[in-house]
């Protein structure tokens, strides 16, 4: 059930309905039972993955519970036994919880693994006609997330920073919880699973806030994304090099921000409506003025995961620490403070990659980040004494401009590898933009060949001036909230507009393959 | 609060009004162009009643001339046919037209028999636009919906029935000036259900067995079990109404139509004393000419074509007892307005032919 169909907005419309009728304390088993219906329009066979992952995940957390309470205890039983004895007990209760937690990890990771492996050849081609060939033909819907969610609490819990959820039902709900099953955000535990399992009063303000957000997602996939999609489409096919493959790139960029972060917005407009705030994953991320910070920017709650979860714990672990010291013995000071970090810099990278897919384009995608962002990282004293020659330069708009628009021709060089399922092709196509010079062919009625026609362009050209214009208004204050404040005729008046440019412009129904979130497919 | 309550209804009121009148904006209106699409909807700016009703695909409302009935024996007639009309949506524009006016007569063009499910009648996308033409343009009724109900292929939605913009909000990067022109009300494009074509393109023998011989036999000569469901029912629906049912095989020489077919058809009327006409072996009484009274190669008749059926039919009409209506008003008078239109726009299509 996609959050562009009919049905969802039924689905939806039932489910909120439903919510806010029954008696507060059974919200949450509704909310439930409304994901796991949710879930089940993808395909009862996919329903076995969840499944899989909410039950060994509650087992393993109450393992770890059950564990961490008896340590508890037994230290405060033993309150005087030696240092050596309860240094004694905590290593072996923590060898055990380890041992755990891995096999969780590994069971749950090895799931997503080989998913992600049915995928490709040979896999794809042995599961042909088998009962399982489903799996070679898309990824379970939402498991790259509901997993990382779900190992997120148990690290967590392993930790000690949450304590274990006791009941299988709301663990279920919150490793379920439908609106962030299409594409995230990835909430962490301590952040989601009291607003989920809390009751929730009806907000008439509240909900109008929601399907504002929704019809602005709406508007960003459905207007922007949707409709440049032929045209990305197009430019991907072979012939498209030089001045195209720039043009693609800044397309698909296009594409991929609405596409993405309309899909986000629909998730939040979901959630708010029915009581449950959700961390925002995006902060204009097309404003950074280099990749590190556009990565703290776009895919947040993504960056945090792998952050807190990869980056945090290689760069702080034993085996680190020791290459750390030898390197500094060896190599000097700076080289021993900075491979730590670059070596997880390096893993978080990987696993980034890995995350979108086995293919090997996700691998480069995933490197050439962690390469600039290592390189800038490399040349910032250089960049200092740059500007220390220039002070006044850092103050001018214009090359905070500059930058802006350097990282965003940076970026979408780099995200344009997602395009092209052959490295060999994108890195032909990204060598034809010093080796052919074509830029007239562009301006000749090529642009008319792509897809789409002149009232497409000005179409998308408008919708991105909107786009623009409450994303340059948002920075002084939130727009929906100063919205709130205002009269209720603006305020009406402003989500009806929302609605009509939507049912419009958006490109949809009969004669369109309706296109799915690009992020659905990780 | 209150203020809250007049500005959501009132900016709820707006907003309707407002899709209200972009649907009719990007909705096809079918002049210029395509003009088929708009007939349909023509019945319902007919003031007077009929004595005929004719109900089929093209084969009706490219073959048949109302006029030259009117002018013949004094019978009013309407045809309700649409491209690729099928049995089903026939079956319910003949509720519909029943349930507002009891003619005498209802004549049925069997030539769509031959699709047993929306999918056997062609590609997915074409059946979809004649679904629309067939559709949109009748008003809302238990008849229309049923008829989409029947009609709709598994890409096709209610909602876009019920809500067109979601169907046709794509239009508008491609309006042209007619959506503006015909944005409140289009121009008539047929005469009593007539298209009228008045050039001729004339076909051969030769190139018609040609044609014949290049189509893939059906697997089965038998009409499908749906075919037949609607035909009974509308023989049923026009026993009920105490209409007469005839059922016709239009003269279009460049479609198909088999003996089996033929026969199959020949004994339901047979067996219902229905009365049959295949006027592909009754050139000598209709004096058409299958070959060269046609304007796109045996597929259509053209004017002097449809106006020989017209004459023929007023003459079965006469034969049958069906009233005089040329001394009675109002029908005097409508039916002569209509008469000088159409010479009007038959002479306007001549003089067209000769510049």
């Amino acid at each position: 059930m996609s959050f562009t169909s009919p049905a969802f907005v039924l689905f939806l419309a039932v489910l909120a309905v439903l919510y806010f009728v029954v008696p507060r304390r059974a919200q949450w088993p509704v909310l439930l039972a409304g994901s796991l219906v949710f879930y089940l329009f993808a395909g009862v066979e996919l329903l076995g993955f969840l499944v899989f992952t909410i039950v060994t995940v509650y087992a393993a957390g109450r393992i770890l519970g059950r564990w961490q309470e008896r340590q508890k205890a037994w230290l405060r039983e033993n309150k005087d036994a030696a240092r050596e004895d309860k240094k004694a007990y905590k290593a072996a209760v923590q060898r055990k919880s380890r041992a755990v937690l891995g096999l969780t990890l590994a069971l749950n990771f090895g799931m997503l693994f080989f998913c992600k492996a049915a995928l490709l050849e040979p896999l794809k081609g042995y599961l042909s006609g088998s009962r399982v060939e489903f799996l070679s033909l898309g990824l379970p819907m939402g498991i790259s997330f509901y997993l990382f969610q779900s190992m997120g609490y148990l690290i967590d819990v392993y930790r000690g920073t949450v304590p274990c959820e006791t009941n299988l039902g709301r663990l279920a709900l919150f490793s379920s919880y439908f609106p962030q099953l299409v594409q995230g955000p990835i909430s962490k535990y301590s952040a989601l699973a009291q607003e989920l399992y809390k009751p929730h009063r009806f907000d008439a303000a509240r909900v109008h806030m929601g399907i504002q957000r929704i019809l602005w997602g709406y508007f960003k996939k459905l207007v922007i994304a949707d409709r440049i999609a032929a045209a990305v489409v197009t430019l991907k096919g072979d012939g498209y090099t030089g001045a195209w493959f720039f043009l693609l790139t800044l397309f698909y960029a296009v594409q991929i921000y609405g596409d993405f972060t309309g899909g986000i917005d629909i998730t939040l407009g979901v959630s708010q409506i029915l009581g449950i705030p959700l961390a925002e994953n995006f902060n204009h991320p097309f404003l950074s003025k280099n990749i590190a910070e556009y990565w703290r920017r776009w895919h947040i709650s993504l960056g945090e995961w792998m952050k807190d979860y990869i980056f945090y714990p290689i760069s702080v672990s034993k085996p680190m620490r020791s290459l750390s010291k030898s390197a500094r013995r060896t190599l000097g000071d700076k080289v021993g403070r900075k491979l730590p970090v670059y070596v997880a810099s390096f893993a978080t990278w990987f696993v980034t990659g890995l995350w979108h897919g086995l293919e090997a384009h996700y691998l480069v995608w995933g490197m050439m980040n962690c390469v600039v962002i290592v390189a800038s990282e490399e040349l910032e004293p250089l960049y200092a004494r740059f500007h220390a020659k220039f002070p006044s330069l850092k103050q001018r708009r214009l090359y905070g401009a500059f930058e802006i628009v350097r990282m965003f021709v940076l970026m979408n060089l780099i995200r344009a590898s997602d395009l092209f399922s052959s490295v060999g092709t994108y890195f032909s196509r990204m060598f034809s933009l010093v080796t052919v010079w074509n830029v007239g062919e562009l301006f000749g009625g090529g642009l008319l060949e792509l897809g789409l026609n002149a009232g497409d362009y000005v179409l998308l050209a408008l919708a991105l001036g909107v786009v623009f214009a409450v994303c340059r208004a948002s920075l002084r204050a939130p727009v929906r909230e100063s919205l709130q404040s205002a009269s209720p005729w603006l305020r009406y008046s402003a989500t009806a507009a929302l609605l009509v440019a939507v049912l419009l412009f958006g490109v949809y129904g009969q004669g369109y393959d309706a296109s799915s979130f690009i992020y659905n497919q990780f | 609060m209150k203020k809250k309550c007049i500005a959501a209804v009132t900016v709820s009121l707006v907003t309707l009004l407002v899709l209200a009148a972009l649907t009719r904006l990007v909705m096809p209106k079918y002049m210029g162009s395509e003009t088929e699409g708009a007939l349909i909807a023509e019945y319902y700016d007919e003031t007077t009643d009929h004595q005929v009703i004719f109900i089929g695909d093209c084969e009706i409302y490219e073959n048949i001339s109302p006029i030259s009935i009117w002018l013949e024996s004094g019978v009013t007639s309407f045809l309700r046919g649409c491209p690729q009309q099928t049995i089903w949506q026939s079956y319910y524009l003949l509720e519909e037209t029943l349930n507002t006016e009891t003619p005498d007569v209802v004549v049925f063009n069997v030539l769509s028999m031959k699709y047993d499910t929306p999918e056997s009648t062609g590609a997915a996308e074409q059946r979809e636009a004649y679904n629309r033409i067939a559709l949109d343009g009748m008003r809302w009724s238990a008849s229309k919906w049923n008829s989409i109900l029947a009609s709709m292929l598994d890409s096709e939605s209610m909602l876009d029935y019920l809500f067109p913009l979601l169907r046709y909000h794509s239009r508008i990067t491609e309006l042209s000036s007619d959506d503006f022109t015909y944005f409140w009300s289009t121009d008539s494009v047929s005469y009593s259900g007539y298209y009228m074509r008045v050039d001729t393109l004339p076909t051969t023998e030769a190139q018609v067995s040609a044609k014949y011989a290049s189509q893939i036999e059906p697997s089965s000569y038998e009409f499908g079990e749906s075919s037949w469901l609607y035909l009974e029912k509308m023989r049923e629906l026009c026993e009920e109404k105490g209409v007469t049912l005839i059922l016709m095989k239009a003269p279009s020489v460049s479609e198909i139509w088999y003996d089996e077919w033929d026969t199959q058809i020949a004994d339901y009327a047979a067996a219902h004393g229905l009365a049959y006409f295949n006027f592909l072996t009754m050139s000598d009484e209709t004096g058409v000419d299958l070959y060269n009274d046609t304007y796109d190669g045996g597929l259509h008749l053209n004017c002097t074509g449809a106006e020989k059926m017209g004459t023929w039919f007023g003459r079965y009409f006469a034969e049958l007892g069906l009233e005089d209506r040329r001394d009675i008003e109002p029908y005097a008078t409508v039916w002569a307005e209509k008469t000088e239109i159409y010479d009007q726009a038959k002479a306007a299509q001549y003089a067209a032919l000769s510049e």
